[in-house]
């Protein structure tokens, strides 16, 4: 009785969770340009989609500055993971911590609305910079660089210390310790980072829509500005192109960091059981 | 003179300094700075078309005029605060029915063979990776009057006329549930997974039924996890702005969305910033609360 509670409560959330995602699939094939009423299996979206130059523009430049956004969220979250990890006093700890915290929590328009007032300002004094693809990466890369310290934090208090003292006892000096040793053993958290970093940006509304300028116009902003209006068979169209590529993505890397994993710890052991 | 400010300037941005100080300034740009140019901004009035300053240089004296009117203003209008009200309650119903969703849904998940885990893990982060705006706009396609929802009971001949769930607090409701559900279901998942069974099993030995058990031992247990699902769907969703403005209709105020107006809009900075300011003093004892159970939690993970 308890296990089949369990099973169909754990089914019912499943299909709660996924009924919006097939039903846009499904829908992307359908002929009508009534989104919701089905007539018949067409793929005539899809070609639309590719012709679409307000779509297709939008798509470079979400990719642009996703890549971009991730790379710069990953330096710095390293940074600001291994001052935190590392060095356990130092002044303005707390205040590096909370700054550090504070975009995970914080509502969006809050972040974009203050990050907009701030560049608007600062653009006033220095006639820099213009609202566009920069001020966007500039937004994405803050929210990264704390979803980034997150992961790479929690990858940082995992690994062996003494394997960089080891490192350092043979005459590395810091940064090649950090360069040699630290970093290959954080490389899986830097990737994860970096794939969750790029799929916040990708997805980003709110944080575009206010530091967008003129003729910088992301994909979600596209599509959300056709969203508003009303329902559009070309959404539906992009929107299984999306998930299936990130299905693909998302199955494909955790795969293979389920066997990364399971070879780093083989080679744990093996080195464990060959010094013993 | 250049040469020792170099050397000077070498010797601070070194090594350890250097590692703490790179961040400290991308971090107080990006994330203090602003903060503080928006309390600036909301002791200002506007002027035709343009914001003035509250400081001023002239005759060798720095004054500055501080502008309460647009917190003032906040008491003159209900809208303000029936709004944040409003907003506060939805985030509250929001966090209440993850709660009840999610608790069920990551014990179970906790309880399943540990090999499947994994599996069920990533089922719930996959929708999390796939577009957020693209998983609400799906709500739109299944509850507009002609969608799937009314359709499919018009056809099970449970209605005769397509219900009005559209732009109500119900089709806002149930969107924001569905996007923040998984922000529950993790942080519970990793609290109820390390619970230690024995516990359970010592209290059934003492001859507690399974329902006094789960309230005795398995819920006080989870008290962090709880917490830290809470704050985690509580913030974001008071000041949520993207679900209200394509599910939510005339009588479902939020002040993500009256911010997005008074900004854009009207084009008036300064009260945007107010409204801005008081939303952070709302969120702020959320946050706080997040952020001791984060810091107790890791504490405890290093003990």
């Amino acid at each position: 009785m308890k296990h089949l509670f369990g099973k169909s409560w754990l089914t019912m959330i499943y299909v709660f969770l996924y009924i919006p995602i097939v039903t846009l699939v499904v829908y992307s094939f359908n002929a009508s340009p009534l989104v919701t009423v089905w007539s018949a299996f067409t793929l005539k979206w899809y070609p639309a989609v590719v012709h679409d130059s307000e779509l297709v523009g939008g798509l470079i430049l979400s990719l642009k500055v996703a890549l971009l956004s991730g790379l710069i969220s990953i330096v710095f979250g390293t940074f600001t993971a291994f001052a935190l990890v590392r060095y356990r006093k130092f002044t303005g700890r707390t205040f590096l911590a909370s700054m550090a915290n504070a975009p995970l929590v914080m509502p969006d328009v809050i972040v974009g609305l203050s990050l907009l007032l701030m560049l608007i300002s600062v653009q006033r004094w220095t006639g820099f910079p213009d609202r566009g693809m920069f001020t966007i990466l500039l937004g994405h890369a803050l929210v990264g660089t704390a979803y980034a310290t997150v992961v790479i934090m929690s990858r940082l208090r995992e690994i062996d210390t003494r394997l960089e003292e080891a490192a350092m006892d043979l005459g590395c000096k810091p940064f090649q310790v950090f360069a040699l040793v630290t970093l290959p053993l954080i490389a899986p958290a830097l990737v994860s980072a970096l794939l969750l970093t790029f799929t916040l940006s990708f997805d980003d509304v709110v944080l575009s829509a206010f530091l967008s300028g003129p003729g910088s116009t992301t994909l979600p902003l596209v599509i959300f500005s056709r969203a508003r209006l009303g329902l559009n068979p070309s959404i539906n169209a992009v929107a299984a192109i999306i998930i299936a590529v990130v299905s693909m993505v998302v199955i494909a890397s955790s795969l293979y960091q389920a066997r990364a994993e399971r070879r780093r710890q083989r080679e744990v052991n093996e080195a464990y059981a060959q010094t013993n | 003179m250049l040469a020792r400010l170099i050397s000077r300037f070498r010797s601070v941005f070194r090594g350890r300094n250097a590692v703490i100080l790179v961040p400290m300034l991308w971090l107080f740009v990006l994330s203090a700075v602003p903060l503080l140019i928006v309390l600036n901004f909301s002791f200002s009035e506007m002027e035709i078309a343009s914001v003035a300053s509250i400081w001023k240089w002239a005759d060798d004296a720095l004054t500055i005029k501080i502008n309460l009117g647009n917190y003032l203003y906040f008491g003159q209008d209900p809208l303000y605060f029936d709004t944040y009200l409003s907003s506060l309650k939805f985030a509250a119903i929001t966090t209440l029915w993850c709660l009840a969703l999610g608790y069920p849904f990551a014990y179970f998940m906790a309880r399943a063979q540990a090999h499947l885990r994994p599996m069920l893990v990533m089922l719930v982060m996959l929708p999390f990776w796939t577009s957020f705006l693209l998983r609400i706009y799906a709500w739109k396609t299944l509850l507009v009057s002609n969608g799937l929802v009314n359709q499919l009971l018009m056809a099970l001949g449970v209605i005769h006329t397509p219900l009005q769930m559209m732009n109500t607090p119900f089709s806002l409701t149930i969107g924001m549930v569905y996007a923040y559900l998984p922000f529950m279901i993790l942080p519970l998942y990793a609290n109820l997974v390390k619970l230690d069974v024995r516990l359970l099993e010592a209290a059934a030995d003492l001859g507690a039924s399974p329902w006094k058990t789960f309230w005795l031992i398995t819920v006080p247990l989870s008290k962090r996890g709880i917490i830290a699902g809470s704050m985690l769907v509580f913030i974001p969703a008071v000041g949520e702005y993207v679900i209200p403005e394509l599910l939510g209709g005339p009588d479902t105020l939020m002040i993500g969305r009256v911010l997005w107006d008074e900004f854009f809009s009207n084009n008036d900075w300064p009260m945007a910033s107010a409204v801005t300011i008081v939303m952070i003093l709302l969120i702020l004892l959320p946050i706080t609360i997040f952020n001791k159970y984060n810091a107790e939690s890791k504490s405890e993970e290093q003990a």
